[in-house]
């Protein structure tokens, strides 16, 4: 199992959001995390991502045979989880170039391996732009500084495929993206799929779903999973809203 | 997330040493410690000065002894004792040297050590490297080769006995001996530096810079360097600096001279790294330097670029006097402050030519317990009509801990011209930090990229080769104490 959650509690000064969660995640596998505003769904892909602020008060997450809750953030990066924000932060005057080679080198360096020269560097780079259709331009500009939305999110994809996590988070990648925009994210998403890996797509919507095919997938209400199921679950909660769990939750 | 938050991971970041701490042994000529005018006469029969020099020196003396010691300054420090300084000291081993090979091999090291070669590799990279250690100049490389081009690169000691024409006309025309208390004691007691002079026309081939040491104890260092481009003279000139870790406090005053006549150019680039004390705030260069340029001809330039690293003290003003036509003068500034230094840096740019433009732009940084002022004069004078300035000051802080200041004074006496001055000032998010942590970046290497990526457009305006190494010098300065 890639990776395992078990009984987890987050707080966030003092105030609990995840109350007790649990979900597996094996190679291979796309999970979609659903539910409504304020449940929960970003707060965990914080906790996973080691966040600072965001205390486990209890339980674990068990990723590739080890508890990391204690690890540092960029060492759980390391080990190969991948956060795609919901929200990318601008880096004023540094170049995405500059950023990425820096991320690469430092996954490298983690990984017992010499920093990657630079003409291999830029030829992954160039591959890479294709898959998520990235002008050229962008990579010599400031870190998601002057993107606009679309572009911000197609970023954190180029991000994600040079750096290949074997655990992907997509959190919202669909939020304010049109309709262009959501079909090369999913296409960037789908080309990068394999049994070696694994993604957990954080979504409100079902449309996401329907490029992005899922396995499971889980509604997440009060800070727990009430409800986990095929994808046609996501065509369910499409159809009937999520009135419906929140009276089941309250059973 | 909350303040709180942002300073226990800045707290946390990393325990940084200071690398060019170390000391040779090398024996030393020492002037008795303390300073009357036997101490100057000292100096100046050590290096068999002419009469005239220290005639200019005596002056200049008598002028410091009925000067008191400034105190405008956003700066503290307890009272320095200037009898309690060697003024005078120098390697023993001080010949006439023809090759490289008759180089104490003591000092190569030192230089090589400080990553400074004075081989044939830095003619390759197009540096020509004046080498000061202490008070005297040990090494000036490619003399040969600049004298084909009719330019004069050489110790300050050397110019006065070879060129003493071009030194009594231009030493003390922009800084004089009586311009304040440091250009004072500078005047009395200087020791050596570098002279560049660049005939009419001539564009250097090569990048020139002189590498700075304190090494011995107790010694203050007093250099002056003054550089002349006649008329349609280029030069690009890098000065550098390091001191060796000592627990008590070290004075540096130097004086920077520089003369642009018409259509001439020249930029001068300094990375400054002396020892900036310990975590404690123990020890570290006292640096207090009076650097000007004058921008005597019509459509000239000068043109400061500074990374300002080292020193616990750093009171340093490169100003630019806008006397041509058309003139121009730039300032571009990245002072960095960790720990318990204190910097009071900025420019002055003063306008008497008409059409004069002049652009400051200064990156602050503040990390620790330091502080970090930007103190800068805009003056525009009567006659300096359809002049232009711009300024950006921008202030980055690490922590809650640290200070930055701004005094910008704008006097501005004519109705044509624009000044415009804009400021901010800002943190690194913990949003920036966690993003690079999350690409696998750690906290110690994502405030590097950060503070690099601030200051990008002054470190663009350094020579190539001193580009990387401020870049280096950057995140090196801000190991350890990022709280």
């Amino acid at each position: 199992m890639l990776l395992n959650i078990k009984n987890l509690t987050v707080a966030i000064e003092g105030k609990e959001i995840i109350k007790g969660l649990n979900l597996q995640v094996n190679k291979g596998e796309v999970h979609a995390i659903m539910g409504p505003n304020g449940t929960g769904k970003s707060t965990l892909a914080a906790a996973i991502t080691g966040r600072e602020g965001y205390e486990v008060t209890e339980g674990e997450i068990w990723y590739k045979d080890q508890n990391i809750v204690e690890l540092e953030p960029d060492e759980r990066a390391n080990l190969g989880i991948f956060l795609s924000f919901q929200y990318p932060v601008e880096i004023p005057g540094v170049s995405m170039t500059n950023f990425m080679r820096t991320a690469i080198n430092a996954q490298r360096e983690y990984n017992g391996l010499p920093p990657m020269p630079a003409g291999e560097f830029l030829k992954l780079m160039e591959e890479k732009k294709k898959l998520v259709d990235i002008h050229s331009k962008l990579t010599n500009r400031s870190v998601n500084e002057g993107f606009s939305g679309g572009e911000k999110k197609k970023n954190e994809i180029f991000q994600m495929a040079l750096l290949q996590p074997t655990l992907a988070i997509l959190d919202e990648t669909d939020s304010g993206l049109d309709i262009d925009a959501l079909r090369t994210v999913a296409k960037g998403v789908n080309e990068l799929r394999s049994n070696e890996n694994a993604f957990v797509v954080i979504t409100h919507y079902q449309r996401l779903l329907e490029y992005i095919v899922p396995d499971f997938v889980h509604v997440m209400y009060d800070g727990k999973i009430v409800k986990s199921g095929s994808k046609n679950l996501a065509l369910e909660l499409e159809d009937k809203g999520y009135e419906w769990l929140k009276e089941q939750s309250l059973v | 997330m909350s303040d709180q938050t942002n300073n226990n991971i800045l707290d946390e970041v990393t325990k940084g040493e200071y690398k060019f701490g170390f000391y040779t042994d090398i024996e030393n000529d020492l002037a008795p410690r303390g300073l009357t005018e036997d101490t100057i006469r000292f100096i100046s029969a050590k290096k068999e000065e002419p009469e005239w020099m220290l005639d200019f020196r005596l002056k200049a003396f008598r002028h410091w002894q009925s000067l008191e010691e400034p105190e405008w300054a956003h700066l503290h420090h307890p009272p320095i004792d200037f009898q309690d300084i060697i003024y005078f000291a120098a390697p023993k081993k001080k010949p006439q040297l023809n090759s490289l090979d008759e180089v104490d091999p003591e000092l190569l090291e030192t230089f090589d050590k400080l990553g400074i070669s004075l081989d044939e590799q830095k003619r390759l990279a197009g540096v020509a490297v004046d080498a000061v250690i202490d008070s005297v100049s040990v090494k000036t490389t490619f003399q040969d080769t600049l004298a084909k081009h009719g330019i004069i690169f050489c110790s300050f000691s050397e110019a006065v006995k070879n060129h003493p024409e071009l030194v009594k006309k231009y030493m003390g025309t922009v800084v004089p001996y009586t311009d304040n208390y440091y250009a004072a004691l500078n005047s009395a007691v200087f020791s050596d530096g570098s002279f560049c002079f660049i005939p009419k026309g001539v564009r250097s081939p090569l990048e020139l810079s002189t590498y700075f040491r304190i090494n011995a104890a107790n010694t203050g260092q007093f250099e002056r360097t003054l550089i002349v481009a006649e008329e349609g003279g280029y030069v690009s000139y890098m000065e550098g600096c390091t001191a060796p870790m000592r627990d008590e406090n070290q004075l540096h005053a130097a004086i920077v001279e520089i003369i642009a006549m018409d259509d001439a150019e020249v930029k001068y680039s300094t990375v400054q790294n002396w020892y900036p004390g310990d975590k404690e705030g123990k020890g570290g260069v006292y640096n207090f330097v009076t650097k000007r340029g004058l921008c005597k001809g019509h459509r000239s330039k000068i043109s400061w670029t500074q990374v300002e690293t080292g020193s616990s003290i750093t009171w340093k003003y490169p100003s630019c006097v806008l006397m041509g036509d058309n003139s121009i003068g730039e300032f571009y500034s990245v002072a960095v402050t960790n720990n318990f230094q204190q910097a009071d840096t900025g420019t002055k740019m003063i306008h008497l030519g008409k059409n004069t433009r002049s652009t400051i732009i200064s990156k602050g940084i503040s990390a620790g317990k330091s502080n970090n002022s930007y103190r800068g004069l805009v003056k525009i004078m009567p006659g300096a009509i359809n002049s232009r300035n711009f300024s950006q000051c921008d202030s980055l802080l690490l922590g809650d801990k640290c200070g930055a200041h701004t005094f910008p004074y704008i006097d501005t006496r004519n109705q044509s011209s624009i000044v415009e001055h804009e400021a901010t000032t800002s943190k690194i998010s913990e949003d920036q930090l966690f993003y690079c942590n999350q690409r696998g970046i750690d906290t110690e290497k994502a405030i590097g990229l950060i503070v690099n990526g601030y200051a990008k457009e002054v470190l663009n305006k350094l020579p190539m080769e001193f580009a990387v190494e401020a870049q280096k010098l950057l995140s090196i300065t801000l190991e350890g104490s990022v709280g």
